[in-house]
């Protein structure tokens, strides 16, 4: 690639596991370090191509972002959005706590 | 009467018109193949009362002079699209008894036009797979059999399955990389990918925003337009959504293909090809030839990079896609000692082994120290293929291709290395990252008697000469060919 | 190493036993945009409403929900980038900006990171001290605008161990404004921010409401030797009235100077500004280094702005405040300090320009300043909430003018008027304070005042300094009433002055 990859460490695992929210057990660590290294290497190959003053592309859409005008049109179905939740009270969402 | 879930989605709309059945008689034979089919695991949720429901309403507005695109046709819907008050699971544990207070723009298209929906089909978990098999509701059974069970392809494999073991008369699917082509080739029916911002992605459940587009999945190529011409269409809801009028596809199915200019991409001749699908392809060519086409040789010289950048841009989409899946609002949750530990929970139990590892890839590709190297270079090889096929329609209408790699294979095949599996996109993913339209249509047996698919890509927004030459093929092929009902 | 060019002033150093300080400070205001809707959604805005009664399936974050753009809120943006002489740009974008957190369901804030809708400006500022002394104007440069999404709001009170979650102001559209790290001083800190919010309510796109966290300033400190490298900076998140921006930034610096001089090093974090105590503190330790991953938000499509648009916008832009100013100074003839004050707010100078309508704008600068602001500030009351309107005041001043009242029993007036007495006229009228103009009836009070004390009479003759103590006496058998130009011109006369 651009810069020499040193590939994915266990320790790096770690910290991607933890920006996403998953939990990975110590022994799985390494394991998915090679796992995701197999697929980062053959990723690797994109390094070929010469993508000197090419524009990233966005979108497969080639326009501008459609607008809305700004009027209330939505909301007041309070019942509609806790209907799925886990645990509602009062009208609210109820969470494990989120401070100490 | 003879069996009506062997008609053609086509057929069946006409057979109602001229009134020789009702839509409560053809719906209620579909949910008795469907009990029969139940071993084919395509249906995560089954809506069958609902549909009896359904179907009496229909026959009651046919007969009152209303009468949709769509109307009374039993269809069943990937489970990716959001019912309002019908379960919808994207085939994961972590939407837990998800019930949507809200029908996806597709499916409320599709309810307009007189629709009457058997349930919600199997896929692989948020469509993350080629082979129907990372399903928390287990896998897919393609009705093609050869000794063992075999994959309907995926992700739209409960899609594929049913359509080909006639379970109903079309069905709803999403394709990110091939999820609707793949599936149709290994079952030998007939799958369209429409142009990126052809179907709203609204009320779809996400799992590659730029990427994902929804098709139908059909029997024949003017079914599969029948489809197409109902989800399709503007929506002021998704901003990606092309605001343009719906053409008359059915309308180009069966037109000449006289002078259409076949392009050939030389690429597309991998290593290893089997030699029933390089066969195939040939033969394809020459139906073409046949049917009046030009076949004209082009190039796209990006097509072995597409698989590796798809492979960075739609995990990294996913990851950011698949954040609100958190336990905190709806779906699962898992409680922890606190809110960390819920998170985490939640998030590890309720999504697969694929769903995480990409999940993972993507935050990587995104993360501090990374993005240069990986997702913007990714974003720009991106760019290079469009450029490829923008050269490409200086001398050709329409591209022919192999839509898959290989025929449907063994379930619980063992496959160590994911990125095998993710070869069998390599034909099908260059159109999602460009944007295209692309079909697959059912062209032949390979030696084992397992069906094959071909597929044509076109301009963008050029379904029309799509469908013409995918009917041109569909009918030089005659492939009628039909699983054994080994599953009754 | 970027250094931060402008030396503080002397004054505003800081000297302890190793040297001096100076302090640095940057600020990142988050202004509510004043729309309807939300910023990517169709659900209301509204302060205060019950809990998720203004959520849309958008904002929850519901499988499959996607995100339009209000275009009412790129305008917006665009006008305040006008108003902070900003570069506005007709290319932007809006980035996803990952993380978890309670209160934002879709698991990432739709912001704009590498593309914002206004590049760089600059305002000026004028730094008024504890005691009133406005300092230099300074120049303080805008580094962006860009807009993005507000979070939704966690209730920590209601049971011991969980959070309530309501995502009414969840999606609501926000400008964040960036400043460049170019004020020396609290003060200046806080007059940027006093300064942003005259030119958002001038512009009329942001309602300035502190209170209700409408407008909160991210402040970031940090310490140098003057002129010498910057320090590690800590950002002090969501501060939300002017003293509090100067009581933060008074408490982070020390803080930071005291750590350096014990040999310490600062670490680079977020930190809370506790109102009570005064004081700053670090929030809940992460043990997660953060990593937002922005990139670009694949639901939307880039902002294309036509420069037709854009101009257009120009064009209907109401008077800043700056350029206000100049003209209460030209048109009226205001000392600057009255200016200043009054085009500080636009409410403040609608409501001077409607009272000095057709009047003498010095008196009417005078009774809507020191009279009117006084009474407010006193009673604590906003100049919205006034209760004598700029016509009910201006009806006041005529009565001055026209010579029905003096200015002394005015002030009764006024008192009586803010206590929701009535009009002017009517207070007047049910209270007889009309003004005694009849030369006789003055000229009996005269001679009467003379009589009553003619050794000082005498006196006064030889020493007009007395003449006061007779007016006096006239003006108080008059009840205050007489006109006090004829007193005086009659005791002139007939104390032969
Ligand atoms: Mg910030
Ligand atoms: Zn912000």
């Amino acid at each position: 690639m651009a810069q020499p990859q040193n590939g994915v460490s266990a320790e790096d695992v770690k910290k991607i596991a933890r920006l996403s929210r998953l939990h990975v057990e110590e022994d799985r660590l390494a394991p998915i370090a090679e796992d995701l290294n197999g697929i980062l290497a053959w990723i690797e190959q994109l390094g070929e191509v010469d993508v000197e003053g090419v524009e990233p592309m966005t979108s497969a859409v080639d326009m501008a972002a459609p607008m809305r005008t700004d009027k209330v049109t939505d909301g007041g179905k309070r019942d509609e959005i806790l209907k799925n939740a886990p645990k509602a009270d009062d009208g609210f969402f109820v969470v494990p706590r989120s401070v100490e | 009467m003879s069996d009506l879930t062997k008609m053609t989605l086509s057929g069946a709309l006409d057979g109602m018109a001229k009134g020789d059945f009702s839509s409560e008689e053809l719906t209620k034979a579909h949910i008795d193949a469907c009990m029969d089919g139940a071993d084919l695991n395509a249906f995560i949720t089954t809506t069958f009362e609902q549909a009896i429901e359904g179907a009496k309403a229909s026959d009651a507005r046919r007969a009152s002079g209303t009468v949709g695109k769509l109307e009374g046709a039993p269809l069943a819907i990937k489970d990716l699209f959001c019912t309002e008050g019908v379960k919808t699971t994207a085939g994961s544990k972590i939407l837990g008894d998800f019930t949507p207070t809200y029908e996806s723009t597709v499916t409320a298209n599709m309810k307009a036009d007189g629709m009457v929906m058997l349930g919600k089909l199997n896929l692989d978990e948020f469509a993350m797979g080629s082979s129907n098999e990372t399903s928390a509701f287990g896998p897919v059974i393609n009705p093609w059999r050869n000794d063992v069970d075999l994959v309907p392809g995926g992700s739209s494999g409960g899609s594929a399955s049913a359509v080909a073991a006639d379970l109903c008369l079309g069905a709803t699917a999403t394709d990110t990389g091939g999820s609707i082509r793949q599936p149709a080739s290994l079952t030998g029916t007939v799958g369209i990918k429409p142009t990126y911002g052809r179907c709203s992605r609204w009320g779809t459940v996400a799992f590659a925003s730029s990427l994902d587009q929804a098709g139908p999945i059909a029997k024949t190529v003017k079914d599969s337009a029948i489809l197409l011409e109902s989800m399709a269409g503007y929506d002021p809801k998704d901003s990606t959504s092309i605001n343009a009028d719906v053409p008359d596809w059915v309308g180009a199915c069966g037109q000449s293909v006289k002078g259409l200019r076949i392009g050939i991409p030389k690429e597309y001749q991998i290593d290893g090809m089997p030699a029933d699908i390089q066969a195939l392809w040939d033969q394809g060519i020459e139906w073409m030839k046949a049917a009046g086409a030009e076949i004209v040789p082009i190039s796209l010289p990006h097509t072995k990079y597409a698989l590796p950048a798809y492979y960075v841009v739609a995990p990294a989409e996913a990851s950011s896609n698949l954040a609100r899946y958190d336990g905190m609002r709806y779906g699962l949750r898992v409680d922890g000692k606190d809110l960390a530990d819920t998170y985490e929970r939640t998030r590890t139990e309720g999504f697969g082994d694929e769903v995480r590892r990409r999940i993972m890839i993507g935050t990587y590709v995104l993360s501090a120290g990374y993005y240069d190297a990986y997702y913007l270079r990714a974003q720009k090889v991106r760019t290079r293929i469009v450029q490829d096929f923008e050269n490409a329609w200086e001398t050709c209408d329409a591209i022919l291709t192999p839509t898959a790699p290989s025929a449907a294979f063994a379930v619980g095949r063992k496959v160590s290395d994911p990125v095998q599996m993710y070869l069998n996109d390599i034909f099908t993913v260059t159109t999602n990252l460009a944007g295209l339209p692309g079909i697959s249509v059912p062209a032949g047996l390979d030696k084992s008697g397992l069906p094959l698919g071909l597929q044509i890509i076109g301009r963008a927004m050029d379904e029309a000469t799509v469908f013409k030459a995918a009917s041109a093929l569909e009918d030089a092929a005659g492939f009628t060919a039909k699983p054994e009902a080994w599953w009754k | 190493m970027f250094i931060a060019p402008r030396i503080a002033d002397k004054k505003d150093w800081i000297t302890t036993d190793t040297g001096d300080w100076e302090i640095i400070i940057g600020l990142e205001v988050h202004a509510q945009v004043a729309s309807e809707s939300k910023l990517f959604s169709g659900s209301a805005t509204d302060y205060g409403s019950a809990p998720n009664t203004q959520v849309s399936l958008v904002d929850a974050g519901m499988p499959g929900m996607l995100p339009v753009v209000n275009e009412f809120c790129i305008e917006q943006a665009v006008k305040t980038g006008f108003g902070l002489n900003a570069k506005i740009n007709l290319f932007s974008r809006f980035d996803r900006k990952n993380y978890f957190y309670v209160d934002l369901p879709q698991g990432y804030q739709i912001s704009q990171f590498e593309f914002p809708v206004v590049g760089e400006g600059e305002i000026e500022i004028l730094p008024i001290d504890a005691d009133g002394n406005v300092g230099e104007p300074v120049n303080v440069g805008i580094e962006r605008l860009h807009l993005e999404q507000d979070a939704g709001k966690s209730v920590h009170d209601l049971s011991p161990d969980e959070t309530y979650v309501d995502l009414n102001r969840c999606g609501v559209a926000l400008m964040e404004i960036v400043s460049k790290p170019d004020m020396r001083s609290p003060e200046e800190a806080s007059a940027y921010v006093e300064k942003l919010r005259g030119i958002v309510r001038a512009l009329g796109t942001c309602d300035g409401d502190m209170e209700k966290g409408n407008l909160r300033a991210d402040v970031n400190v940090s310490v140098r030797r003057p002129g010498g490298e910057l320090g590690t900076r800590c950002e002090i998140k969501n501060v939300n009235s002017m003293r509090f921006i100067r009581q933060a930034i008074n408490y982070e610096a020390r803080r930071h100077i005291d750590i350096l001089e014990a040999g310490g090093e600062i670490d680079q974090e977020t930190r809370l500004f506790d109102s009570v105590k005064g004081e700053t503190r670090t929030m809940r330790s992460k043990e997660d280094a953060h990593d937002y991953r922005y990139f670009p938000d694949p639901d939307l499509l880039p902002i294309k702005l036509e420069q037709s648009f854009v101009d257009r916008i120009k064009s209907e832009l109401p008077e800043m405040p700056d350029v206000r100013k100049a003209r209460f100074m030209a048109d009226y003839g205001l000392p600057e300090y009255d200016a200043r004050i009054l085009t500080s707010d636009k409410v403040k100078a609608d409501f001077y320009e409607t009272v000095a309508k057709g009047r003498d704008p010095k008196i009417a600068s005078n009774w809507t300043m020191v009279e009117l602001f006084g009474a407010l500030n006193k009673a604590g009351v906003e100049l919205e909430d006034s209760p004598v309107s700029a016509d009910a005041l201006g009806g006041l001043i005529d009565r001055i003018l026209d010579d029905t009242i003096s200015g002394k029993i005015a002030k009764g007036v006024f008192e009586k008027m803010f206590a929701g007495e009535g009009t002017a006229d009517g207070i007047i009228e049910r209270d007889g304070l009309k003004q005694v103009t009849d030369m006789g009836a003055i000229e009996a009070m005269v001679d009467k005042a003379i009589a009553d004390n003619a050794a000082q009479a005498e006196k006064a003759k030889e020493n007009p300094k007395l003449l006061g103590f007779f007016v006096g006496q006239v003006m108080k058998a008059s009840q205050g009433k007489a006109n006090p130009q004829a007193v005086n011109e009659i005791l002139r006369k007939k104390l032969g002055l």
